[in-house]
């Protein structure tokens, strides 16, 4: 058994509003060393397979069709063995 | 002329949408439920708003894998006459029969007003029977509207004249102070290259009656019933 954990953000070149209004909040909190602040989501599955080649392969197809829009997100995925 | 609507889980402008159809333009129309697959004898897909599978993921991110839809981008492949409204919009985006993406309003804020939009191309089966350059009063109702696309797509949609209606002020001013969601280029609706595709945020089911305030949305659906009637 797997477990992937999907991290989608926004590109880099689309404003984040969420992550903005953060920033200011945090600031406002006197946190003035934060300089970015960008929301993403995580999608924790658990893969009934053991071949972490084979699951990367299979991560990166449901990304690209369901998980992520790749005009405005990116994603990146972590993948580790549980019992 | 035969519409059908598409209906999903969380649909929530199907009603107002065939209400308009039957009793406003007096047209005969159909739900067509997302399991569906047959559009036999449909001129006009109307894909309404709402939200669809509770906005998961996604605005529009499941709908997209929806059984009715290879259907309809079929339908849309062969010239079929496609309109999305809001959450159908966002579809349409997720489908790639439309380019570009959706995502959070500038001001984080879900939107319920009416505002305005300029005509910018009545030359489509949408528009045709606007004035040009007309101002439209239709009301917007999303919290994900601030539509994004890369700046050489959006090039290629302004070249070929493929946005349709921009966010603009009651006099028809586009600028940033008419700009409800932060929309690439104040965009509000556009067509697929072909033009028989149109995706717009704005709701014309909600204002094709005087008594709700703006009979301009009926604009579209008579210039749909007027290309579709010169085309048989």
């Amino acid at each position: 058994m797997l477990e992937a954990k999907v991290y989608i953000t926004l590109k880099k070149t689309v404003a984040d509003p969420q992550g903005l209004t953060i920033k200011h909040a945090l600031e406002s909190l006197e946190y003035k060393e934060v300089k970015q602040v960008r929301i993403g989501k995580l999608v924790i599955l658990q893969l009934d397979m053991n071949d972490e080649e084979e699951a990367k392969k299979r991560l990166d197809q449901m990304c690209q069709k369901l998980l992520a829009n790749s005009i405005i997100e990116d994603y990146t995925f972590e993948l580790a063995p549980v019992n | 002329m035969n519409f059908g609507i598409i209906v999903f889980p969380g649909s929530n402008c199907d009603h107002d949408c065939f209400y308009v159809i039957k009793d406003v333009l007096k047209q005969p129309v159909r739900y067509i439920w997302h399991k569906e697959t047959g559009l036999d004898n449909i001129d006009c897909i109307i894909i309404p708003g709402g939200f669809s599978y509770g906005d998961y993921l996604r605005c529009g991110a499941i709908a997209k894998f929806s059984p009715i839809m290879a259907s309809v981008i079929d339908f849309a492949n062969r010239g079929g006459i496609v309109i999305g409204i809001c959450n159908g919009f966002q579809i349409l985006l997720e489908v790639g029969l439309l380019p570009g993406a959706m995502h959070r309003n500038t001001g984080l804020h879900f939107i319920c007003k009416y505002i305005n939009i300029l005509t910018e191309n009545r030359d489509t089966v949408f528009t045709d029977i606007c004035a040009k350059d007309q101002v439209l009063k239709i009301p917007i109702a999303h919290n994900e509207g601030n539509y994004y696309i890369d700046e050489r797509s959006l090039r290629e949609l302004e070249d070929n004249k493929r946005i349709v209606f921009r966010y603009c002020d009651a006099d028809g001013d586009v600028s940033q102070r008419s700009n409800p969601n932060g929309a690439v280029s104040n965009i509000a609706g556009i067509i697929n290259k072909r033009g028989n595709v149109l995706g717009m945020m704005p709701h014309p089911e909600r204002s094709s009656e005087g008594e709700l305030g703006s009979s301009d949305g009926l604009l579209i659906f008579k210039s749909i019933l007027k290309a579709c009637k010169g085309l048989k």
